[in-house]
């Protein structure tokens, strides 16, 4: 049984496929087959719908979506993540302090590329940066703390369209390229990659749940899921994702996962910030 | 002649696995088989790839052998090291196979 | 300190509309934590909407609903400003209430 398992994975492993040296990044390129992939598969869907997710891909769901959306189950989440927002730290200063536009209406700009750091700095990043700046105890990246405070931000930038930049600078292609990486890369023991059911399963049903299209899959973030009885953080879901195909997870913001959010949001730019979004 | 020589490894293969069964593993035998095991699935994190069925596993085999039963315990850290070293020749394939997933 | 309890009611002709947020952990007593131990039962066992001195709709809970439940009716005989009380008990004794006017 082992001997045939080495032998099925070495046959994959005779064809030698193509090197892309890294000057070939082209984002814009990418952006446009990504973009013309989706809309031309579910040409129906009219494109800001995307960043609903399943809703847009199930006429049934999205019945009962509605519904629920009409008195949301996050609204607890948000409350709570309002007041935290305007709660000063214990030295008088507030998380308004540490952003632009005192940190109203600026999710659509995260993650960005820290050009003095070389690395993605996600929004959850960016909050926990700011308490060590004022010497505040950090926030657990897959916590209901930080799933409240990012509810809120989330919900401070409903309708504004996502603008992910890549600076002109070879670190940040690269962070691009290892997100890109990420999202096509089968992993876990089911030997599935976050493209097998977010691309080629997208909008089929995985046992009773929908799938969202990777097209504006993050622009919901932070969800309330109905099965988690509660609102999740973004490190909470690729977790459970990676466990889920029985891939061991990464820490919560290690590399791997800022740079697939770098990639899935850049690939969403235009599309509206739908969270914090409530989801199955 | 060639279905014949495979043949022969074959029985060749199945006596020596019976013959193996038919002495008892002893806690030597499975700190070996556990070792290379372990040794897999660190070579696996290295490449940021490790199951966790291989967890489990492994987790079982130790288990198995505090309660004395290494026949088990051996069986289970082989079965351990045959999921890591799947893992890492996922990896391995995947470094390279993934561009062929991208939409382009 | 802030109401568990979120609460629109929207009146339309002789039929208004009501639907309810609560705020509760709603633990069954069948969950364990993290460390193995039972989480102790702790549950809204009855709500109560009450229009003009008469209940209007009466549910009774358990252990068997969810966190944070979500309820929504209809009744007749009420008007656009009237006021709509709701209220829970819990098993631990516990209550809260909010007055709201029918939109």
């Amino acid at each position: 049984m082992r001997r045939a398992v080495l032998l099925a994975l070495a046959l994959f492993g005779l064809a030698a496929p193509p090197v892309f040296a890294a000057d070939s990044v082209n984002p814009q390129a990418d952006f446009k087959a990504f973009r013309d992939y989706f809309t031309k598969r579910f040409a129906k869907v009219p494109l800001d719908d995307f960043v609903n997710g399943p809703y847009s891909m199930d006429a049934d769901l999205r019945k009962q979506w509605v519904e629920i959306d009409a008195f949301p189950p996050y609204q607890f989440a948000l409350d709570k993540g309002k007041q935290m927002f305007e709660t000063p730290f214990k030295n008088g200063k507030t998380y308004a302090d540490c952003f632009p536009n005192k940190g109203i209406g600026i999710r659509q700009n995260y993650p960005y590329f820290d050009t003095k750091s070389g690395e993605v700095v996600t929004l959850d990043v960016a909050l926990n940066q700011c308490r060590q700046a004022n010497g505040e105890e950090l926030l657990d990246y897959t916590k209901d703390d930080m799933a409240a405070l990012t509810a809120y931000m989330a919900y401070t930038s409903r309708g504004k369209p996502f603008d992910i930049k890549i600076p002109d600078d070879p670190r940040a292609l690269a962070a691009y390229r290892k997100g890109e990486e990420y999202f096509y890369t089968r992993r876990g023991q089911l030997n599935f990659s976050c493209a097998s059911c977010h691309v080629q399963s997208a909008g089929d049903h995985i046992r009773t749940e929908v799938l969202a299209p990777a097209l504006g899959l993050v622009a919901a973030l932070p969800i309330y899921r109905s099965e988690w009885g509660g609102m999740g953080t973004t490190s909470r879901r690729l977790i459970t994702c990676n466990s889920q195909v029985r891939a061991v997870p990464l820490k919560a913001e290690d590399e791997p996962y800022r740079d697939v959010e770098y990639y899935l949001s850049y690939m969403s730019n235009g599309l509206p910030i739908s969270g914090p979004g409530a989801r199955p | 002649m060639h279905r014949g020589t495979f043949i022969k490894l074959a029985i060749i293969v199945s006596v020596g696995a019976m013959t193996t069964a038919a002495v008892a593993a002893s806690a030597d035998d499975f700190k070996a088989a556990y070792a290379k095991a372990e040794a897999a699935e660190k070579q696996a994190g290295a490449l940021k790839n490790q199951w966790t069925t291989t967890e489990s596993e492994l987790k079982a085999a130790q288990a198995a052998a505090n309660a004395g039963n290494y026949d088990e315990a051996v069986k289970r850290a082989q079965q351990a090291e045959a999921l890591a070293n799947a893992s890492i020749a996922q990896a391995k394939e995947q470094a390279t196979a993934w561009t062929q997933a991208v939409i382009r | 300190m802030a109401s568990t309890i979120r609460m629109r009611a929207v009146s339309s002709g002789d039929t208004t509309e009501v639907q309810a947020l609560v705020q509760h952990p709603m633990d069954s007593g069948f969950v364990k934590d993290a460390q193995g131990n039972l989480i102790p039962p702790h549950y809204i066992e009855v709500v109560e909407f009450e229009h003009a001195g008469k209940s209007v709709f009466t549910a009774y809970w358990g252990p068997a609903v969810s966190k944070d439940p979500y309820i929504k009716f209809s009744f007749k005989g009420a008007q656009k400003g009237d006021d709509l009380t709701v209220s829970w008990v819990d098993n631990k004794g516990a209550t809260d209430s909010l007055v709201g006017k029918i939109q």
